[in-house]
């Protein structure tokens, strides 16, 4: 079923097939999501409006982690099977996870400053989500980094599997540190079960987010080939040129 | 065998020829761990607090200036694609430049650390798990640093980029090697993060000279 996608014009077909489907999917749900958030949910009884960044907060971190375990997989599919298309796809992929780790750390600063009187705090979740965003800009600037950029997408992807692998481990130690350096000095705020008047812009807009995800990772990846493609015709061009001169 | 240790042979051969090259490490390492006392005051109790921490995190950044002589000049005069191509492994002959590596940069870092914890004030109870969670910590981060310089390899601006890639990978080292000193100085013992290190240094020791092989492979395509 990969093979079959390695072919740069298949994939093409397929993913000009989807994306209007995603991408209408991704209005229709962000916008009801975004409605039952601001005007159809109740505040909070505690966190009273602030509440309502949880909407955009939450879904972009499952985002940002699922945007990471995608870039594992497609480059793992990129290295196994020398699949052109998955390596596009992981770079494709980074900058929007990169942007969604960014826009959970944004908001959770932003909703942290009313709740726990502070910017930030070196809790255990925010610090992993800080370095989860350094392995983004890494394998970013990795990838970039090359003059070849057959060179860049693999080593890219090897630091992927690496990132991977790692994750846990980090994940695991900074908790493990965070009980040992500041044990409760921020409440876990004990969430209790969430309402569904709560629950369901929530879902909305977590589902929304992840045809987000795959609406930007087809028009990257479409715009990636294309520019490809259009080197590969001037390399050509000149070539020819040059040949036939 | 008999390639594997030549080739470890040669590469401290070629540090020794070049010793400078080891000692502006060494001479970072003193000399960043001797900025804070300017920064943060001179004060003795306080510096004893952080001497464990700014240890590690001094150490670290020093290695990061070791690395990317590790393959370059391989690379650029060809070596590289003569070992790629030799009968031995190529995780084989990574790992020998590893080691070559740990014993030109790891341990004269190791041995500095006990001078620099004096300048520090760091509690007398701390030197033996020091030294033993840096012996641990120094190879993880060879390991995991060549890793990172084999992935740069021909890139530009290898070096920074080479901190990048692998200062957020070695965070676990830190927190672990730090706790390590943090604790024994308390009174607590160590030996749990110590066995963690231990546990770190045996993953990469699998992990990191296979990612290396293949990426040397890449870069030598």
């Amino acid at each position: 079923m990969f093979q079959k996608y390695a072919n740069p014009t298949r994939f093409l077909k397929l993913a000009n097939a989807i994306l209007p489907w995603v991408a209408g999917l991704t209005v229709i749900l962000i916008a009801t999501g975004l409605y039952f958030a601001f005007a159809a949910s109740p505040p909070d009884y505690q966190q009273g409006q602030t509440v309502r960044i949880m909407y955009v907060h939450v879904p972009s971190a499952w985002m940002a982690m699922f945007a990471y375990a995608f870039i594992v997989l497609a480059s793992a599919v990129g290295l196994i099977w020398k699949h052109p298309v998955a390596h596009v796809s992981a770079l494709a992929a980074a900058p929007i996870g990169a942007c969604f780790t960014l826009i959970c750390l944004t908001t959770g600063s932003l909703w942290g400053k009313p709740m726990w009187g502070t910017w930030w705090v070196w809790d255990a979740r925010l610090t992993s989500v800080l370095v989860l965003f350094f392995l983004y800009l890494g394998f970013i600037a990795l990838a970039n980094a090359f003059d070849d950029a057959a060179r860049g997408e693999k080593a890219s992807a090897i630091l992927a599997l690496i990132g991977g692998v790692n994750l846990p481990i980090i994940k695991f130690s900074v908790d493990w540190w965070n009980t040992l350096h500041q044990p409760a000095s921020v409440t876990k705020l004990g969430m209790p079960a969430v309402h569904s008047s709560m629950l369901i812009p929530l879902l909305l807009m977590a589902v929304g987010f992840t045809t987000l995800f795959f609406t930007l990772v087809i028009i990257r990846s479409r715009a990636e080939l294309a520019s490809r493609r259009i080197n590969a015709l001037r390399a050509a061009r000149i070539h020819a040129e040059a040949g036939g001169g | 065998m008999t390639a594997f240790f030549a080739l470890i042979g040669r590469d401290i051969r070629i540090a020794l020829r070049q010793l400078s090259d080891t000692f502006i490490v060494i001479i970072f390492f003193v000399i960043a761990a001797a900025l804070f006392p300017f920064g943060v005051g001179a004060e003795p109790n306080l510096l004893a607090r952080m001497a464990p921490g700014i240890l590690w995190v001094t150490a670290l950044l020093s290695a990061m200036l070791s690395f990317d002589r590790l393959f370059q000049n391989d690379y650029e005069d060809g070596t590289l694609d003569l070992l790629v191509i030799a009968p031995q492994p190529l995780w084989m002959t990574a790992l020998a430049k590893i080691a070559a590596h740990w014993i030109t940069t790891g341990v004269p870092l190791l041995v500095a650390a006990p001078l620099i914890g004096v300048m520090l004030n760091l509690g007398p109870d701390g030197y033996g798990v020091l030294m033993v969670a840096m012996a641990l910590g120094t190879a993880i981060i060879s390991l995991t640093g060549a890793l990172g310089a084999a992935l740069t390899l021909g890139s530009r601006r290898s070096g920074v980029l080479l901190s990048l890639l692998v200062l957020p990978l070695v965070i676990p080292v830190l927190i672990f090697g730090a706790g390590a000193v943090e604790a024994s100085i308390a009174g607590f013992p160590a030996a749990q993060q110590l066995l963690l290190l231990g546990g770190l240094l045996l993953a990469c020791l699998v992990l990191c000279p296979w990612g290396c092989a293949i990426a040397l492979k890449i870069a030598a395509e």
